[in-house]
């Protein structure tokens, strides 16, 4: 026991499950007294098998609606990753424009996302009331998903050839005026989150990601970009509509003129993405040409054609999160599919978290963990060892969230102080 | 960045491996109404030549993005295809590459890339415990996904005696595993 009374450092498993954490995940933290010294991710607990059912029980338009519940927020994205794959795989056209119905339905849940994750931020720092404003406003955007696609989260509108629903002339009306209550709203919104000093004070220099670390770790999306990686498979390999329609990425320094690759920059990408995405529709909406929205309506054909396609196909898209793909592997005769693999952005992202943490409070675990968003779930405890005499005691996620108002309480008294 | 055309790409390809690039091939697909191409790369390199095509696309562009390592079961072989975006942040102009290897089932060993891509690190330990890829020098072995208490020597995403058949309780018209 001699070497290790003198050591200072102590074991804090954060999760599996935890409101700091979106989804069921086990962070193992390192601390020294407040200063984490190094984190280690044990992923899996949410682990469902969804692509061994995808491979050996559902033909692949079943496998649509399992792609469309991996994730309850992405309901878009997976599954249009995976018609895309699917469509390469098979040699199967899709009308354009349903390629632009596809990307419609993509943006409206990028904002609904990004939405969604800020209200989330607002409350992991104490800042409720701005947690309920955004929650409010993000109301009209699930109102909008409703009208477009019947249903307020899981869309159902993609399909192998197309999608299921048109986008009808009635629907414009609405969809215009929605989209107007964010533009109006998003002044404030900017106001509130980037000028407001807890916030910044918060969230400035938290969580730091560089750019030279978030290449090699190979990050994606908003959490990529807000270190300065200009990437974005919108960009990048524009598929559906995105190549008419032309997407930059986004990153911090339109605002700021620098990227420092924190928690703030990551607020500002997220922020200027739902403004990018309410512009991205309004084009769609104006570039839609008419005709069919999908090449083989009945399924029954569709799926005999299936049967007999042989090929793989791989396809990217970006999720609100970042990037996505899916990979399918087609034999013919074979109902099912011989191989199909997700890989989601958390996934990607995951392994940037022990660089963000290294350094931080743990007050700042859950705000620089929110940061990346990944996706979402609720807590109980987290368990302490002392490595000098082995006891055990507990911190549950009430008192982890109490750690993290009462540093902004604090922040915020010296803020008034100066 | 100097960008290279698809084809250019398997030309540079072809001198870097020396042989060891067995296939290639292009697929292109037209998208939108202004028709722009949609560009993905196939390449089917020998086991030998796996790391100077690792190495080589590294030259292509300075830190390419790595997205995951897809793995099919063959029956007597196992494919590994390792995704990357060649030339991101450029507008229009990213190629979707694959590189594939094949294994034989009697010897499923690979050499890891996290010395080179160390954003590599998952996808190498998911290849492991899902479909009994041996990675050769990976820094970190253990199990990312499946519970430590899973039997050894199952790969759930393996179609042979090696697969999860067994643990089924429930498949139709399948017999599962006894519990008492």
């Amino acid at each position: 026991m001699s070497d290790t009374v003198h050591k200072t450092s102590y074991m804090l498993p954060i999760g599996p499950v935890h409101p700091a954490l979106h989804e069921p995940i086990r962070l193992d933290l390192e601390v020294d007294g407040e200063e984490i010294l190094d984190v280690d991710v044990a992923a899996g607990q949410v682990h469902r098998g969804i692509e061994w059912i995808g491979m050996n029980r559902n033909n692949p338009v079943q496998t649509i609606y399992l792609a469309e519940r991996i994730c309850g927020i992405c309901s878009a994205c997976h599954p249009f990753a995976f018609v895309l794959a699917v469509e390469m795989a098979a040699g199967i056209e899709v009308p354009v424009r349903a390629d632009y119905i596809r990307t419609i339905v993509a943006e409206v849940e990028r904002m609904h996302s990004h939405l969604l994750w800020a209200g989330v931020a607002g409350h992991e720092i104490g800042f409720e009331s701005l947690f309920f404003y955004v929650w409010k406003i993000r109301e009209k955007v699930m109102d909008l998903t409703e009208v477009l696609t019947g249903n307020r989260n899981s869309k159902a509108m993609y399909q192998i050839g197309g999608v299921r629903r048109d986008i009808t002339p009635d629907q414009l009306p609405v969809i215009r005026a929605s989209l107007n209550v964010y533009k109006e709203a998003f002044d404030e919104l900017k106001h509130l989150f980037l000028d407001d000093p807890t916030i910044k004070a918060r969230c400035r220099y938290s969580g730091v990601l560089s750019t030279e670390d978030a290449l090699k770790l190979c990050a994606a999306g908003p959490t990529a970009r807000a270190s300065g990686v200009p990437t974005d498979v919108r960009q990048d390999h524009p598929y559906a509509a995105y190549a008419d329609l032309g997407v930059t990425a986004i990153t911090p320094d339109i605002v700021t003129a620098t990227v420092v690759g924190d928690t703030y920059d990551r607020i500002i990408v997220r922020l200027l993405e739902v403004k990018q995405s309410i512009e991205l529709i309004e084009k769609a909406l104006e570039a839609m040409p008419e005709g069919p929205i999908i090449t083989e309506p009945k399924i029954a054909k569709l799926l005999a054609v299936l049967k007999k396609a042989e090929g793989e196909g791989v396809a990217r898209v970006e999720a609100p999160r970042g990037e996505n793909i899916h990979y399918v592997r087609m034999i013919a005769g074979e109902e099912t599919l011989r191989a199909w693999k997700v890989r989601a952005p958390t996934y990607a992202n995951l392994q940037v978290v022990p660089t963000m943490l290294k350094g931080q409070q743990i007050a700042d675990v859950p705000i620089a963990f929110a940061s990346i968003d990944p996706c979402m779930s609720c807590s109980n405890r987290a368990v302490v060892t002392n490595k000098t005499d082995n006891s055990v005691s507990f911190i549950d996620g009430e008192q982890m969230h109490a750690m993290s108002l009462e540093k902004t309480r604090r922040l915020n008294a010296e803020l008034a102080g100066k | 960045m100097n960008v290279l055309e698809p084809k250019a790409v398997i030309q540079s390809f072809e001198r870097a491996l020396d042989g060891a690039l067995l296939n290639s091939h292009i697929y292109e697909r037209e998208v939108g109404l202004n028709k722009h191409v949609y560009t993905s790369l196939w390449l089917d390199i020998e086991r030998d030549g796996f790391r100077p095509a690792i190495y080589h696309t590294c030259q292509l562009q300075d830190r390419p993005h790595f997205s995951v390592i897809s793995e099919v079961d063959l029956d007597d072989t196992v494919d590994l295809l390792y995704h990357f975006s060649l030339y991101t942040g450029e507008l229009r102009k990213a190629i979707a590459l694959v590189l594939r290897i094949t294994l034989p089932k009697t010897d499923l060993s690979i050499p890891t890339i996290t010395d080179i891509i160390p954003g590599a690190i998952f996808a190498e330990r998911e290849a492991q415990e899902m479909m009994g890829v041996k990675v050769v020098g990976i820094p970190d072995d253990r199990r990312l996904f499946i519970p430590e208490d899973f039997p050894e020597g199952i790969y759930p995403w393996r179609r042979d005696e090696t697969g999860p058949d067994k643990m089924l309780k429930v498949m139709p018209g399948k017999q599962g595993i006894q519990y008492e």
